[in-house]
């Protein structure tokens, strides 16, 4: 490493984006690679929370659960489940443009990035909506009626039939835990819906970034460190996707 | 010579440019740690008039000096000021900042910018908390237990809230930055096994704040939901689970305590060998504690919660690792303690602190294990057993290491030395005020004083202990203010400080005081092993023995 | 110990020797640790401080002390945990033949029940030498049910049971604590376990023996039964200051004015939401089957005695 102690105290002027405190690109690089690496360990523990909540509950509640995870729309839950995966590859894709030098491409591809991106919080808007025609969202006019109309061998409701009092007790119980449910999927999904919301304000700052030209085979760090970010709030979709909408679905029910 | 001027030419970080400009959007990671400096100060002391409050009324068994709850604000604020917004960032944040880059042979941290924000952050969520407290203050005890917290106060628990959950960031980030750092940016011949000690408790504080902290902020965004949507996730009457939220809370605020205390065991493993003049006694042992404190740390959780509702199994497998976690920290204390062995040791005022913080981290270490005891615990949990434990740690530890680092470092940041002699005067100030503050808490605690009580007018019995304490706390401020007073006069009187005033080994020690912007001259090539005190002359201009 | 500067509790439970003996063992032990690690440093300190001619040993380690200094410690906790969780045990442990008894907290009150009727508010009485066993739920928060000469507690929790069982050993009066923090009058939440001798015990079950004048009994009701912690005197309670009230008109919520009477207040009492005071909220609990009729005129006689002149009145201020 040749170091004269002219050339350490000013930036490096030929390279501009080779910070004063770096000795050379590829250490400037795998520090950013680190940093994002050991943030997505802190979004992984973030989630982590609701996740041992989501279990814990559901450990508890299994029928609620399965019944409230039986009405969301699977069809849309898989559609969104494709729309984020897509843009995943388009990210990837992107990244790899930019290590070709293809600015066009590059541009392009992280066009076609947000575009899947604002569609997935376009659906989830509509989804959202839907819980509130159906009555989904908890507190706000909260009602479980439907689901118990659609579940009653699994809440046990055909037994008890015979004795009012009891069932009224279990129909009062449905009503509260299938809340919870509905509780943590607007948890979830809307913490997951802003980091998507962060991800397209990032990605849009990048696309500009790329359209300047400012990405490089030799430097593309933030185009690749932003991508990291992006590739993990698909993970955490595609985690969130079964746990939420797959829970008991049989062929047929 | 005391004049007032900087009358060396060269440029050092703090001359290197003026105006407010320059230090409010300034990347070097020095600048940032005195910004912090500022703050965390200013929060110390906003947590302490909270602390005088509680220890005002509590000389008399009437609830007589305020309201029920206003005490209750009291505990409250005076709990999450000085968790949140004094003892996480302290260290880290003021002499992790300043020392880690300098400690490995780099310009600055791996990422400067990112350095910079994660102030501002703090600084958005103290304002955010300062509005808080101006506006009505939160009662919920500092850890927020549901469903109090979520259907009951009606306080500012969602702003609290959020600004803690801000702060949070703060920490993640500083976190984040020394990780990345001491894993890409050490100086050619630092291995790890040459890395100063102080690195190394720093590296294993950086887990636990990226790995923790994202749990408490998680915990308190449910807990602000739940106020604001009315989710029913705590809520019992709503098929929720109120213990849900003790597991979520304690996941995160029991590493939280080691958070507080590693930079502390850090600074400690820095002054001793460099008071005893020779290396620290089991350098290995020590390294691998600060990183089996960290792991252990995460799996301890429960034993806040005995008396919870948690069952009996669980009870016995977290008192069981509980004391587990304990057995590193042990190590460390003996490792120090046989640095001193036939070394040459002086009586500075940062070796002051460190024998301090010995003593004081021992005991509260040891009633610690009472607390993991399971059959103790049912007795004395939630009374003042607890608070003087966690004080004999937090403060007794924590905050003596922080004095002892500022003490030791002072020269380094400032250029000047302090006053000495006021420096021993107020290390044993503290000491005693200390012991007489906390001590007869944990009496009152076997007693059955619970925590968090107003008012004991029904027990006046209690009075003598709280007088006592009281009176300890009042010694104890003082033993706060002076340091403050003497730093800043040391600013414009105190003595030129030499490079390295102590003779310390350190590559912070090689470079001038105050440091270049840049750190040093040329990058620095370390062909030596951390602590080769036998090769290192006693400093010659600034003597110790007066 | 001294009376006034108690330095150890007393101990009235079959658990709280164990308790005590454990305690006393790890304080000898931190003692001894810490005097001995104080004993060193100084040592060390004093025998090798800094003097001239004489250098510091460099030392690397020493693989056996960190061996030695490592298991001897685990092999303490490790005393400390099994004798620490036996304890635990038997006190999580309820025996087979214990007498329960209900216990509901609520903000910021105890209110317990006997399975034979009795109830009780802020007060427990138990017969000495029998196994209790508490089953608790709170109304609200978190609570925590602690004696401390029992060396117990348990936290108290809504929406469900918990538990703790005792068997005291030494009849006499001891303190009731609340012990997780549960809001404004936590510190107020506090009560008296009454430990009977078993005859004394059945008396007291089937009915008590009142003394001193009807007003002074009231007093000595409005703080026991718990109206003083809503019904406070110093500063604005959840429910009204009761002085003066007797006699004059009251404002209602429902816009109705009535005059505040022997009737109106027995009523308050009973049916609490019959008639509520203009800007208060209606969450005065019912003492309907709580109070006897004697009771209930104690009680109506201590608030007329809150309208009188001083001379008159038994005191004010009976709520803190």
């Amino acid at each position: 490493m040749s170091d004269s102690s002219v050339a350490e105290h000013t930036e490096h002027a030929d390279r501009p984006e080779l910070r004063h405190h770096f000795a050379d690109e590829q250490q400037q690089r795998n520090a950013a690679a680190l940093g994002m690496w050991w943030f997505l360990g802190t979004e992984i523990m973030f989630f982590g929370g609701m996740f041992c909540a989501y279990l814990i509950y559901r450990l508890k509640y299994f029928p609620e659960f399965a019944a409230a995870s039986r009405s969301l729309d699977l069809k849309v839950g898989t559609l969104n489940t494709a729309v984020l995966i897509c843009s995943s590859l388009t990210v990837a894709q992107a990244v790899r443009a930019a290590q070709m030098g293809k600015r066009m491409l590059q541009v392009k591809l992280l066009l076609a990035t947000l575009f899947f991106g604002l569609v997935f919080l376009g659906v989830k808007a509509y989804e959202w909506e839907n819980k509130y025609k159906e009555h989904h969202i908890p507190t706000f006019d909260f009602n479980a009626k439907d689901l118990m109309r659609d579940n009653q061998h699994l809440f046990g409701l055909d037994k008890l039939q015979n004795d009012p009092h009891a069932l009224q007790v279990r129909e009062a119980e449905i009503q509260q835990h299938s809340q919870i449910f509905f509780a943590l999927y607007f948890a979830l999904t809307g913490m997951h819906a802003i980091h998507m919301i962060v991800g397209v304000g990032v990605f849009s700052v990048i696309t500009w970034m790329a359209w300047k030209g400012r990405f490089t085979p030799e430097y593309h760090t933030p185009l690749e460190i932003a991508g990291l970010y992006w590739h993990f709030v698909d993970i955490v979709w595609i985690y969130l996707f079964p746990l939420l909408y797959l829970i008991d679905r049989r062929p047929g029910a | 010579m005391a004049t007032a001027a900087v009358t060396t030419e060269k440029k050092n970080y703090l001359n290197a440019e003026y105006g407010i400009r320059s230090w409010l959007f300034t990347t070097d990671h020095k600048r940032i740690a005195l910004l912090y400096l500022v703050s965390i100060t200013a929060f110390f002391f906003i947590g302490g008039f909270f602390a005088l409050l509680i220890r005002l009324e509590l000389l008399t068994p009437a609830g007589d000096l305020l309201t029920a709850d206003m005490y209750n604000k009291a505990f409250t604020m005076h709990g999450q000021v000085m968790v949140f917004f004094f003892l996480i960032p302290s260290i880290p944040a003021v002499l992790g900042n300043f020392l880690v880059p300098m400690m490995i042979g780099a310009k600055d941290l791996a990422l400067p910018r990112i350095n910079l924000i994660s102030w501002y952050i703090y600084i958005i969520a103290g304002i955010l908390y300062l509005h808080c407290i101006a506006t009505g203050g939160v009662d919920t005890g500092w850890t927020f237990y549901t469903p109090y917290s979520t259907m009951f106060s009606n306080t500012r628990v969602i702003e609290a809230g959020l600004a803690i959950f801000i702060s949070g960031f703060s920490s993640i980030l500083t976190g984040l930055n020394f990780v990345v750092t001491i894993h890409r940016m050490r100086a050619p011949g630092m291995t790890w096994s040459r890395l100063p000690l102080f690195v190394w408790s720093h590296y294993a504080t950086s887990i636990i704040m990226l790995l923790g902290t994202p749990v408490i902020a998680i915990t308190l965004i449910l807990v602000v939901l739940e106020r604001t949507l009315n989710l029913g996730i705590f809520d019992p009457t709503r098929g929720g689970d109120p213990v849900l939220f003790q597991h979520l809370f304690w996941f995160y605020s029991h590493p939280a305590v080691y958070i507080m205390i590693l930079p502390s065991m850090a600074v400690i493993s820095e002054i001793v060998p460099c008071f005893s003049r020779k290396r620290v006694f089991g350098y290995n042992f020590v390294a691998m504690s600060s990183i089996a404190i960290a792991a252990i740390g995460f799996i301890v959780w429960a034993h806040h919660m005995f008396v919870a509702g948690i069952s009996l199994y669980s009870a016995l497998v977290f008192s069981f690792l509980s004391f587990l976690v304990a057995v590193p920290s042990a190590i460390k204390v003996f490792n120090w303690t046989a640095t001193m062995y036939k070394g040459s040791v002086s009586f500075s005022t940062p070796m002051l602190y460190a024998f301090g913080f010995i003593g004081l981290f021992t005991i509260g270490g040891l009633t610690g294990l009472f607390l993991a005891t399971l059959g103790v615990d049912i007795h004395v949990h939630d009374t003042y057993f607890v608070i003087a434990h966690f004080h004999y740690v937090m403060v007794g530890g924590a905050v003596m290491g922080y004095l002892g680092g500022m003490h030791f470092w002072w020269p380094k940041i400032s250029g000047r030395m302090y006053p000495e002699g006021w420096g021993r005067f107020s290390a044993m100030i503290v000491f005693l005020g200390f012991n007489l503050t906390f001590f007869p808490q944990f009496i009152l605690g076997y007693l059955g004083m619970p925590r968090r009580y107003w008012d004991y007018s029904h027990m006046p019995e209690w009075q003598g202990l709280n007088v006592l304490s009281t009176a300890g706390a009042s010694f104890l401020a003082v033993g706060y203010l002076l340091p403050m007073a003497y730093f800043l006069w040391s600013l414009r009187y105190g003595k030129i400080a030499p490079d390295n005033p102590w003779g310390a080994t350190g590559l912070e020690w090689r470079t001038s005081s105050p440091p270049p912007t840049f750190n040093f001259e040329e990058t620095p090539i370390v062909t030596w092993e951390a602590y080769e005190y036998e090769s290192m002359p006693l400093p010659e201009e600034v003597t110790l023995e007066r | 110990m001294f009376d006034n500067f108690p330095l150890w509790p007393v101990g009235a439970s079959s658990h709280s020797f164990a308790v005590d003996a454990l305690y006393v063992f790890l304080v000898v032990v931190s003692v001894a640790t810490t005097l001995a690690i104080f004993a060193v440093v100084g040592l060390f300190a004093f025998k090798y401080r800094r003097r001239h001619g004489r250098e510091a040993e460099p030392i690397e380690g020493n693989l056996i002390l960190e061996i030695a200094w490592s298991a001897a410690p685990m092999g303490l906790f490790l005393i400390f945990f099994a004798w620490g969780a036996v304890i635990f045990f038997d006190a999580r442990t309820p025996p087979q033949d214990s007498t329960e008894i209900y216990v509901v907290a609520k903000q910021w009150m105890w209110k317990l029940q006997h399975t034979e009727g009795q109830r009780e508010l802020n007060e427990l009485h138990v017969p000495v030498g029998k196994n209790i066993k508490l089953i608790m739920t709170s109304q609200d928060v978190i609570h925590s049910f602690y004696v401390p000469a029992f060396r117990l507690k348990q936290d108290v929790i809504p929406g469900r049971y918990t538990t703790m069982w005792f068997k005291a050993t030494k009849p006499g009066t001891y303190h009731l604590f609340c012990a997780q923090y549960c809001g404004t009058q936590h510190s107020g939440m506090i009560g008296e376990v009454v430990v009977m001798e078993p005859a004394e015990y059945e008396t007291w079950l089937s009915g008590g023996v009142p003394s001193g004048t009807l007003a002074q009994n009231g007093q000595a009701l409005f703080t026991q039964l718990g109206c003083s912690t809503c019904h406070r005197f110093d500063v604005q309670g959840r429910g009204p200051n009761l002085t003066g009230v007797y006699g004059k008109p009251v404002f209602l919520e429902d816009g109705r004015t009535v005059i505040a009477d022997e009737n109106y207040v027995r009523e308050s009492i009973l049916v609490p939401a019959a008639k509520v005071v203009s800007g208060f909220k209606p969450v005065m609990p019912s003492f309907q089957g709580q109070v006897s009729e004697e009771q209930l005129t104690s009680l109506v006689e201590y608030v007329k005695s809150l309208s009188l002149s001083s001379s008159q009145a038994p005191a004010t201020a009976a709520g803190k």
